[in-house]
């Protein structure tokens, strides 16, 4: 059997060659013109006048594209159509880009495009939180409210209560590949996209609608990316749509790569927000009600601010059964980058808020924040049906929103995007509960959570991580040590897995079987890193009982399998996985009916497995009877479709099932800090995360150490830095710092839960792209463990944890200031 | 016409007519096709873009993007085409990689490959400190830690050897440059081999710019795209790169590279050598020179405050005239030195002995980051009372300086914890220091005194090294 197997990824090979090839790595005839943005140097105003001419007579430009050049502005946005390709007039925030050069080097495109003499009305921008609040300045009417049961009631009548404030930064994704397009003119006005992106099928749409061709006239095709972590869910569109613009004008192909500091400043990034909280506790430190406040920090354009933020509010919850809550979510427009989907995509930042809440209840209470933690888990409900059916609240879903020809369907953007397109009411509060039945855990969103494993993993972490042991000799340590001080934190994680737009959960596969016994793959999910082509491959693979090495892994292309869902939401094999397995079962039906037929028996007796197909007694190799099912004219060709069950939301009203289940994981981690400077480093990380019956546990294992190092730089090193001009000051490796190899954990146990997912997944395996980032939640809460070892007070940390921020919460909690 | 001449992958290649600005990164990749090696920054602090370039001296790894064509004259230049065998045989960290799993997306790792793979025929195992400069995002280093430490043990493939084996000191024929009269038009990448050479070049070219490692003005083409002309490529240039005992001094030439000054100097003084570790990466420390790192004026280069600190003495050099002044008098104010058209820095001499000196960097991170500030700190004591006091920092002002107010409150007085609190409220006095993106003014201020505090504790014997703690 494949599935299960540590086999290494399908391109480790090219990857240690520098045979594999990315976007910039494709041979082009050697007219193709290479493209730049010229960007904008204010935040916010008009631009009075733009005169290009010294751009258009700089050496090697072929041609530049200001706004006067089109009748209209081609569209970026993946929701809400506030993204022009370049600007139409409006300046909203410091490197927007203003007009486009096309060139004969990629060198040549970038002198020309600092040319311009640029002329701006410039006007006061919104930068801040403050600023935004201030001017009422959102996406949206209002906040986003949800409640459940009465939060206020519940905090105020509490024994214990404590409120506080608390600054997420943002994350800029700095994947290792910027963001890159080619685009080749085909005949009759047809393109062909090469694209560095996790959505093949949107860029299909944006850069069809840009150029108002039909997507059939479109093919995009993605065999890899050097990285996207959500980075390369929607900002690439930019870069496509130009390459298919000047393709289109020019008859000349086009590619387009940023540099990585316009990369850095043109595009978005992590949502940065503000978290205001209250909440009222018993002496146990079990929370009666809470309340957040989350104002998120959008950015200029709508982009995916509203399921990001939306997921913030579903994982206000992670591991902790809240009856009574209210979380109100507002959604911020300021003229700087417009914010953007980041590996968790709002799970995160919805997270470290309710951790913090946990952290600082322990330290009222003078109680190990574990203990804090654990008391306030969901009740475990392992293998116990809930009353009410759940089909039935399956059946009760709301029809799909209006379809309109302006709506992005394929985006998690596109049902905020579409006029009149909010969904129809769900079920009220009442039904719900009588549905999931009175009593019952739920969520703050009323999912009944019936699969909480937190007791049993964090238990058995704590055993293995020797957590007790180490709290002690910890406490210990510090009391000899004057400068330096030590702490340890253990925070679990569950995340909800399904795209929060029921639509998107469905994906398409398309297998080939040649009369040779090889076996053509594709489907619909792209190539990060992550490993997906290689896990679906196991898949296929074991559906016809041949080695993985015989199924050959093809590029995502929008010409084979359509309509995609962008690979995202940590859904890429639970979706591509079932779509594969269906294409591969309908071949292997066929030809186990034409083999049972040859011998007289029911197809069932026919077995695939170690590379032969078994049946009454006799032994044949896979390719014979490829070879003979083709010479019988039996179709060796078929589509897959996944489309996932169970799942029902209303995001207006905040109620439903989401998520077909929930992902776990827990994490200690020990830091030691500086006293004197603040600096801090991680000492050792124990990570146990839940992957299900895991498809592949050396690329999980993977996903667990990059994604725990990738959260742990979230909130310790990664601080992006603007000038009070709205100017990005962090733009390059240079002054953005990202973990680097001495980062990572100096004892680093990363271990599988390694059981089944009881929902029915492709081999009752979990997903595994996001969850994990989370893990590094412990990392900022072990800063504030060692920060509270050097006084009375809250350290009250905000994020990132850098140096300075963890220095001022040592002065705060020795009251120095 | 202008001509250099190199190894590439075990072949000679010729290469005429190209720009002396011209990156080897855009040239591999635009010129040749050879597109395994990366670009993920163009400005030196990703490693993707790893090569490993071979000379007398040994091979090294090296950022292609900030790397100039001229610079590889007469050198051996290997990239992730060719770390394999001439058969495809996988080298040893190839395999490793495969095996532990060290690419994910994949795209970091051809620079991660050279790196490797140069460390390995180096024999180095310090791989934290190897791969500071390569930069990857979806791994977390684990793997390739676990890849870079199972790949130890196995032998170096004999191809792997061939570079230093092919290599010729002079494979170039015809592509050193001659010493020109100023009245000549400037020839594109000047190349002296002496530094007579050089004086007499750079008196008739004073405003020509000066190329050693090129960490530095690589980012004035990739990032400011700015035009370079007429420039002079001073790697030939061997009698600036001696390291000369002189007993009570040490000579230290301009053109000594940051690898080589940590190799020479980290034995005597410790902490310095701990600084130089950290000096932003592998790739840069073996580009980098001593004399670039002074001459560039920067306020928060590391080796100025610790060269302040030991209290040496700068070397400058116009025509034939020389002269010498303290360090700390060189920095005028924000990027203006004393330093006349023409005139370049030759070499810089510091005392053998300072066994209290200790160097103090804070950045936002530990390995490959630019200072915030860095704090170095030099006293002597006799029978408990400080006699001598020598404190500098960078990132605390416009330029390298010295706490003045600082040092004289110490002399006289005993080095105690109370007295290092006494005398850090004068850093106010001494420094006024600036926010950016990499501190506050208040943060800066504050660690600085704290770096006196740190000092104190330190010749105490007390743990102040969160790099030092083990779990």
């Amino acid at each position: 059997m494949s599935m299960g197997k540590s086999l290494p990824h399908d391109a480790a090979p090219l990857h240690v060659t520098g045979q594999a090839r990315y976007v910039d790595d494709i041979p082009l005839p050697g007219n193709a013109l290479h493209l730049a943005f010229g960007l904008s140097t204010i935040a916010h105003g008009d631009v009075t006048a733009l005169d290009l001419s010294a751009v258009r007579a700089a050496p090697g430009v072929v041609a530049v594209y200001g706004p006067d050049d089109f009748d209209e502005v081609p569209d970026c946005s993946p929701s809400a159509h506030d993204e022009p390709l370049i600007s139409t007039g409006a300046v909203f925030y410091l490197g927007m880009p203003l007009f486009l050069v096309a060139a004969t080097s990629h060198l040549a495109a970038r002198k020309a495009a600092r040319l311009a003499k640029v002329s701006y009305d410039e006007r006061p921008a919104l930068l801040t939180v403050d600023d935004a609040l201030a001017a009422n300045s959102r996406f949206e009417d209002g906040p986003v409210i949800w409640t459940k049961g009465d939060a206020a009631r519940a905090i105020d009548t509490a024994p214990h209560k404590v409120e506080g404030r608390f600054e997420v930064g943002g994350q800029e994704h700095f994947y290792l590949e910027g963001q890159v397009a080619a685009c080749l003119p085909l005949e009759g006005g047809d393109l062909l996209v090469h694209s560095s992106t996790q959505h093949p099928s949107e860029i299909q749409h944006k850069v069809a609608h840009a150029l108002h061709l039909p997507m059939s006239a479109v093919r995009v095709e993605v065999r890899r990316m050097g990285g996207g972590f959500g980075g390369k869910e929607s900002q690439g569109n930019a870069l496509a749509i130009a390459c298919a613009v000047v393709a289109t004008r020019t008859g000349r192909p086009a590619k387009m790569r940023y540099d990585r500091d316009d990369d850095m400043m043109i595009t978005g990034k992590r949502h940065d927000l503000r978290i205001l909280y209250r909440a009222g506790f018993d002496a146990q430190g079990k929370l009666t009600g809470v309340e957040f406040t989350h104002l998120f920090r959008c950015g200029w354009a709508q982009d995916l601010s509203l399921p990001v933020a939306d997921r913030a509010m579903l994982h206000a919850d992670n591991c902790y059964h809240l009856p009574d809550i209210r979380i109100e979510s507002h959604r911020l427009k300021t003229h700087t980058q417009s914010a953007t989907a980041f590996r968790g995509f709002g799970g995160p930042q919805g997270m470290v808020g309710i951790e913090r809440v946990m952290d600082h209840v322990a330290h009222v209470l003078g109680r190990d924040p574990l203990e804090v933690r654990r008391v306030n888990f969901y009740a475990a409900m392992v293998g116990e049906a809930l009353p009410g059916d759940r089909a039935d609240v399956a059946e009760s879903a709301p029809d799909r929103p209006p379809v309109d020809d302006e709506i992005d369907l394929t985006s998690r953007g596109a049902l905020a995007a579409a006029p009149g397109g909010a969904s129809p009411p769900g079920p009220p509060e009442d039904i719900f509960r009588q549905k999931m039945g009175a009593g019952k855990q739920t969520t703050p969103f009323f999912m009944p959570v019936e699969d909480f494993i937190g007791h049993e993993l964090v238990a058995a972490l704590v055993q293995s991580s020797d957590y007790a042991a180490r709290r002690a000799a910890i406490a210990a340590w510090n009391a000899t040590s004057p400068v330096l001080k030590r702490g340890i934190a253990l925070t679990p994680v569950k995340f909800g897995i399904s795209f929060t737009l029921t639509h998107l959960n469905q994906a398409g596969a398309l297998v080939h079987v040649y009369q040779d016994g090889s076996i053509h793959l594709n489907h619909g999910g792209t190539e990060m890193g992550q490993g997906l082509f290689q896990k679906v491959a196991q898949v296929a693979a074991g559906v016809f009982g041949v080695d993985p090495g015989q199924v050959k892994i093809t590029a995502t292309d929008t010409a084979k399998v359509p309509n995609t869902s962008a690979t995202a939401a940590s859904s890429g094999s639970d979706l591509n996985g079932m779509a594969a397995q269906a294409a591969c079962v309908t071949i292997r039906d066929r030809m186990a009916a034409f083999v049972a037929g040859k011998h007289q028996v029911k197809p069932e007796a026919v077995r695939f497995e170690d590379g032969m197909v078994k049946v009454a007694g006799e032994v044949y190799d896979f390719a014979r009877v490829a070879m003979w099912a083709y010479q019988a004219r039996v179709s060796l060709s078929s589509t897959g479709f996944y489309a996932t069950p169970k799942l029902q939301w209303d995001r207006k009203a905040g109620k439903g099932r989401p998520f077909l289940y929930f992902a776990y994981g827990a994490a200690v981690t020990e830091v030691v800090i500086d006293t004197l400077t603040g600096e801090n480093r991680i000492l050792r990380a124990d990570l146990l995360h839940d992957t299900g019956n895991s498809l592949n546990p050396a690329l999980d294992i993977g996903q667990i150490e990059g994604a725990y190092v990738q959260g742990a730089g979230w909130l310790t090193t990664e601080e992006l830095v603007w000038d009070g001009k709205g100017r990005l000051t962090t733009h390059a490796p240079s002054t953005y710092k990202i973990p680097a190899c001495s980062d990572r954990p100096d004892v680093f146990n990363v271990a599988l839960w390694g059981r089944p997912n009881r929902e029915e997944t492709v081999g009752r395996s979990k997903a595994v792209g996001e969850p994990p980032f989370m893990l590094g939640i412990s990392a900022l809460y072990a800063l504030s463990d060692a920060v509270a070892a050097c006084g009375p007070g809250y350290p009250a940390l905000d994020a990132p944890a850098t140096a300075e921020r963890v220095l001022a919460a040592v002065g705060r909690v020795r009251g120095d200031v | 016409m202008s001509q250099i001449a190199f190894h590439l992958n075990g072949a000679p290649v010729r290469v005429s007519d190209e720009a002396p600005d011209r990156t080897l990164l855009d040239w591999l990749r635009e010129t040749r096709g050879l597109t395994g090696t990366k670009e993920g920054c163009n400005e030196g602090d990703c490693g993707a873009c790893t090569v490993m370039v071979t000379d007398a001296t040994g091979s090294r790894a090296l950022n292609a993007c900030i790397l100039f064509l001229p610079q590889l004259d007469g050198k051996a230049v290997r990239t992730v085409e060719g770390i394999a065998g001439p058969e495809g045989q996988p080298h040893p960290v190839q395999q490793a990689m495969i095996d532990h799993h060290g690419a994910q997306c994949g795209f970091c790792t051809p620079g991660f490959i050279v790196s490797m793979a140069t460390a390995h025929l180096n024999g180095a195992t310090d791989h934290d400190d190897q791969l500071a400069g390569n930069l990857c995002r979806c791994t977390g280093y684990a793997p390739i830690i676990r890849a870079a430490q199972a790949a130890e043990t196995a032998p170096v493939p004999d191809w792997m050897k061939t570079d230093r084996d092919i290599f010729r000191p002079q494979i170039s024929q015809g592509g050193e440059g001659e010493a020109r009269g100023g009245a000549e038009p400037p020839l594109p990448g000047f190349r002296p081999r002496t530094s007579d050479e050089l004086a007499a070049w750079y008196q008739a070219n004073p405003e020509a710019t000066l190329i050693a490692g090129a960490t530095d003005v690589g980012l004035w083409v990739t990032k400011q795209l700015r035009a370079l002309s007429p420039v002079a490529f001073l790697s030939g240039v061997t009698d600036l790169q001696q390291i000369e005992d002189q007993g009570d001094t040490i000579r230290i030439g301009a053109g000594v590279t940051i690898a080589a000054l940590r190799h020479a100097l980290a034995p005597r003084f410790p902490s310095l050598g701990e600084l130089l570790r950290r000096y932003s990466s592998e790739q840069v420390r073996n580009a980098a020179t001593i004399g670039g790192n002074i001459a560039n004026g920067s306020p928060i280069g590391d080796g100025p405050p610790a060269l302040i600190a030991l209290g040496a003495v700068l070397h400058l050099r116009r025509g034939d005239v020389r002269r010498k002044m303290a360090l700390e008098d060189f920095f005028i104010e924000y990027r203006k030195q004393d330093r006349q058209p023409g005139e370049f820095v030759e070499a810089v001499t510091i005392p053998a002995y300072a066994p209290d000196l200790r160097c103090y960097k804070l950045s936002k991170r530990f390995d490959q980051d630019i200072s915030a500030v860095c704090g170095c700190f030099n006293l002597e004591t006799v029978d408990g009372v400080i006699t001598s006091a020598r404190i500098a920092f960078g990132g605390m002002a416009g330029t390298p300086k010295r706490a003045a107010a600082v040092e004289a409150t110490l002399i006289g007085k005993p080095m105690t914890p109370e007295m290092a609190d006494a005398a850090a409220a004068l850093m106010a006095q001494d420094f006024t220091p600036l926010s950016d993106m990499r501190a506050s003014s208040a943060y800066r201020l504050q660690t600085a005194q704290n770096m006196l505090r740190r000092y104190v504790h330190d010749l105490a014997g007390v743990p102040v090294s969160v790099l030092e703690v083990r779990a």
